[in-house]
């Protein structure tokens, strides 16, 4: 067979520069034997699975149980697993407690730490330039940005995650939710108020 | 452990060439140790494919931000020098 022609990587049209840098980075990390193809895959499948149904799980329980609260707010990694959750790799998963007095907001001013395990991947404004260096100059005009106005009064909080500590916001319970059991409450547990940046959603 | 909840300190602002996991923005600043973390391997021989050994201890420093609110972020120990 000739051979006077080029070849194209084998991509998508679609595909982003940013999504082949990825790929060949993939490849030569395989090809070095620093990783195994299967060790990548395990890993995707493992962080696509998790979502902020998790964390909801351990907010609700934090809502009904104050000791277990306690102890979410020492060592959420430990509290996840007594719920049987998963608090995935990192050393260290603090909870904050939204109060009448104090309002937590997670960032990671340098690059993009996230409690993964506990609410899956990052939303892309968790990692964008705007939010990264507004929360922690303007925190209370990015709040506003997201629809919440906090009284004056109402201490705010910006933790900026920066090495290995993971944090996750236990909201505030919304008013009204007395009779409602664990599982309806998680229900209303959304990602964003366990960043900081909304208050959990109101039962219907 | 050298600095426990309570504690002022002030971040180091030295010059420094490579990974840090120290923000630029708080660097110079005055702030007050919260909580002492565990400690972790340093970032900064870590990230070159060291052992990032020795461990380093890690501390939720919480900063004064204008109007009474607060920016909170861990810092390494060796980032940090007691306030005078």
């Amino acid at each position: 067979m000739s051979h006077d022609h080029s070849h194209e990587p084998i991509t998508t049209a679609a595909e982003p520069p940013a999504a082949a840098r990825v790929r060949a980075l993939a490849d030569l990390l395989v090809e070095k034997r620093v990783v195994e193809r299967e060790e990548i895959r395990r890993r995707i499948d493992w962080l696509v699975s998790r979502t902020p149904a998790h964390g909801a799980r351990l907010v609700a329980r934090a809502w009904v149980d104050p000791s277990f609260k306690e102890r979410a707010l020492d060592d959420a990694r430990l509290a996840a697993l007594e719920l049987g959750l998963d608090p995935g790799e990192s050393p260290q998963v603090i909870a904050l407690e939204n109060t009448d007095e104090v309002h937590h907001m997670v960032v990671c001013t340098l690059c993009s730490c996230y409690p993964k395990a506990l609410l899956g991947p990052p939303p892309d404004w968790y990692k964008s330039l705007p939010y990264r260096s507004r929360a922690v100059s303007d925190p209370r005009g990015v709040l506003r940005e997201f629809g919440l106005e906090l009284d004056e009064d109402v201490e705010v909080r910006v933790v900026d995650s920066t090495a290995d500590v993971r944090y996750i916001v236990i909201p505030r319970r919304p008013p009204g939710t007395e009779g409602l059991d664990e599982e309806e409450l998680a229900a209303l547990v959304t990602r964003d108020s366990m960043v900081g940046v909304t208050e959990p959603a109101s039962p219907s | 452990m050298t600095f426990a909840a309570g504690d002022d300190v002030v971040v180091s602002s030295r010059e420094h060439t490579g990974h840090n996991r120290t923000p630029g923005y708080l660097k110079g600043r005055r702030g007050t140790v919260v909580r002492a973390h565990d400690s972790f391997r340093n970032p900064e021989t870590h990230a070159y494919g060291g052992d990032g050994l020795p461990k380093e201890r890690l501390y939720l420093v919480s900063f004064a931000l204008t109007g009474g609110d607060r920016v909170l972020a861990d810092i390494f120990e060796h980032w940090l020098e007691r306030a005078a």
